[in-house]
């Protein structure tokens, strides 16, 4: 569903992200991980096109198609959609963005019915008619994101630590939500700082850790409490520099 | 005729008052007569006023409204009401008429408003031609709003006309009122005069879709009684010279209530100054008052509001302006005066652009540029649109639709 070939990205004259391979199949997820600073979320912008952000070397394929050189709504059209981790505050009701993606990406009035009932369950209804994101709380804004999102119906999620910030039977939630994401199909490329989340996921296919802007690590998430517990450094052998 | 005689004379005085905001008009250079001709209904004015009524929101079939008022620069082209409201006692026709027929319409002419106002006010009394009356008896509850088009069309018209709307105690009226022009150098004054009585409900509409060339002057008082409600929803979405109004809601009763919206769309070199003002002079008596401009080219926005509380009320004032050009210029006035602890009054104002994160952001969820843009300018004006009653809401998102699109160029 999504390639990422040996991908480097800069910003000001700046390497971030150097030489990424990832690729994500159908209906899998994978956490992306690694300590701050290490370019997680300068991917996750790239991949989605954002500045200011460019592509040095490297293509990004997504459904078959090379979309390296799209523009974010480009992509978001095909598919691709990204939660976020600091969205901006925006002029608008956050009911009337909602109305509008949701006549966007079209949906069944029993699929619309479902939205209106997650947004009641997830606690979000009084924020409809205030602007979006204006005196969120930090919780608010994460499953804010993460419900535009689900009204984007992607194919490829990218979430930017929608774990950050926010109470533990919230963390649950957004869980449940992303494990219900990949269940009807699609593929989801996760950045968390904590890992809090991970024990709450159904299944996590894969394990990608960044220092540097490189991937060190790719593979399955066996050793996750052992990075919880000693850090990347200790737990993966690696030496910290560059 | 003596006390008419003695308005006209009070009137006389104030022809060189000016009012404290909006750049000066010179009205020696318009021309006040009358004459002309009616139509028997809508569908048979001219083409190009036919066209523009439309946009501006007006059923020429007249297959939704309960009634139309229509004025053409100085004539009275139609007033006609539906037999159902007639027969309830509900009176729609012109001031002049109805000051001739009714010896206590003089009780509501002049009486919210001065004559003595300022010049704008004090020429309709000595030049001004008809306006509309509107009567809504005691509980009469006028289920279809009633339509009023003050229309101008000839090439240096000073069309100054006076509105009295009248709701009894405990009913309810809708009533919109567009105003439109066809490209010509003119001026319009629109005085109007509300009386909101007890337990009586009142929801104004208005939209104002001008030309690049005009002046307009309205000046509006509502008198709202205890448990009245009145609200004031104003949409200005064309090009103007100058434009420059503050109504005003006077709170004099216990409960009463007054939201006064506009949603402006400032365009070319047009400069606007537009307020709202409420007087909370009765005990629990709540109101807020809501601007939301849009401004792009090179125009000149001012946005005013105030409140001045003497009561326990509640009051708030919500003015954002939205620049989209480098030269665009933006003023917010919030004004708060309280002359006693009761009241709790706030405010809030805002003037920016739109930012690139906003923009990336929208793109990020699959908004092209032009659609971020339209988006957020349509999302910016969506307010104050849930006061309206449920069959005028689509009638307002039709117009804000419209907005976008012109906001856009």
């Amino acid at each position: 569903m999504l390639e990422i070939k040996d991908l480097n990205v800069g910003a000001e004259g700046r390497t971030i992200v150097r030489g990424v391979t990832l690729t994500l199949r159908n209906g899998e997820l994978h956490l992306l991980m690694g300590p701050n600073g290490a370019g997680k979320s300068t991917l996750l912008k790239a991949i989605m096109g954002l500045s200011p952000y460019e592509i040095i070397k490297g293509i990004i394929i997504f459904n078959g198609e090379d979309v390296t050189n799209l523009k974010p709504y480009e992509r978001a059209k095909r598919g691709l959609a990204l939660a976020h981790q600091y969205p901006p505050k925006l002029k608008i009701r956050s009911g009337y963005l909602l109305k509008r993606l949701a006549n966007k990406y079209g949906h069944s009035n029993d699929s619309l019915r479902e939205i209106r009932e997650l947004i009641k369950e997830l606690g979000l209804s009084h924020l409809l008619n205030r602007e979006l994101y204006r005196d969120f709380s930090g919780g608010e804004v994460k499953k804010f994101e993460l419900l535009t999102l689900i009204v984007q119906k992607p194919k490829v999620a990218l979430l930017d630590e929608p774990d950050s910030g926010i109470d533990l039977d919230s963390i649950r939630k957004l869980a449940y939500l992303i494990s219900k994401l990949v269940e009807e199909g699609t593929s989801v490329l996760l950045v968390t700082h904590t890992g809090h989340i991970v024990k709450y996921l159904h299944k996590v296919n894969k394990l990608h850790v960044m220092t540097y802007g490189r991937l060190v690590y790719s593979g399955g998430v066996d050793v996750l409490p052992a990075i919880l517990e000693k850090g990347y450094h200790e737990a993966l052998g690696m030496r910290w520099d560059n | 005729m003596k006390w008419r005689e003695e308005l006209k004379e009070k009137a006389k005085r104030s022809l060189n008052k000016r009012p404290p905001y909006g750049p000066d008009v010179n009205l020696g250079v318009f021309l006040w007569d009358k004459g002309g001709k009616a139509y028997r209904n809508l569908s048979t004015l001219p083409q190009p006023i036919l066209e523009r009524a439309k946009v501006t929101g007006i059923d020429v079939k007249e297959e939704r409204v309960g009634g139309t008022y229509f004025q053409l620069d100085f004539d009275v082209l139609r007033a006609k009401l539906a037999k159902d409201f007639k027969r309830a006692g509900v009176y729609l026709m012109s001031v002049e008429e109805a000051l001739t027929e009714f010896e206590w319409a003089r009780n509501y002419y002049w009486k919210a408003l001065p004559v003595d106002t300022d010049k704008y006010t004090a020429i309709t009394e000595l030049k001004g031609s008809h306006g509309y009356f509107i009567y809504v008896p005691p509980k009469v509850k006028v289920s279809k709003p009633l339509q009023t088009c003050l229309f101008i069309h000839k090439d240096s018209v000073a069309q100054a006309i006076h509105n009295i709307v009248i709701v009894d105690e405990g009913g309810e009226l809708n009533l919109l009122t567009a105003c439109s022009a066809l490209p010509v150098k003119a001026l319009h004054i629109g005085i109007t005069e509300f009386y909101v009585k007890r337990n009586a409900k009142l929801t104004f509409t208005m939209v104002h879709f001008w030309s690049p060339t005009l002046h307009v002057r309205p000046r509006a008082v509502a008198l709202v009684e205890e448990g009245g409600y009145f609200l004031n929803y104003y949409i200005h979405m064309a090009p103007v010279k100058s434009l420059q109004t503050f109504p005003t809601a006077k709170l004099i009763g216990e409960g009463a209530q007054a939201y006064l919206t506009s949603i402006l769309l400032a365009s070319k070199d047009a400069y606007l100054d537009v307020g709202g003002g409420i007087e909370f002079k009765a005990n629990n008596t709540k109101g807020e008052v809501i601007s939301r401009s849009v401004i792009r080219d090179e125009a000149n926005v001012i946005l005013r509001g105030e409140l001045v509380g003497s009561s326990t009320s509640k009051g708030h004032i919500d003015c954002k302006g939205l620049l989209l050009s480098e030269r665009a210029r933006g003023e917010a006035i919030p004004i708060l005066k309280s002359s006693t602890g009761l009241a709790e009054l706030t405010h809030e104002a805002a003037l920016g652009k739109i930012s690139h994160e906003e923009l990336e952001y929208l793109m990020s969820k699959g908004f092209s540029e032009d659609e971020a843009i339209s988006l957020v300018v349509r999302g910016f004006l969506e307010t104050g649109l849930e006061k309206l009653p449920p069959n005028l809401r689509g009638y307002a998102d039709r117009i804000l639709d419209l907005i976008s699109k012109y906001a856009r160029g």
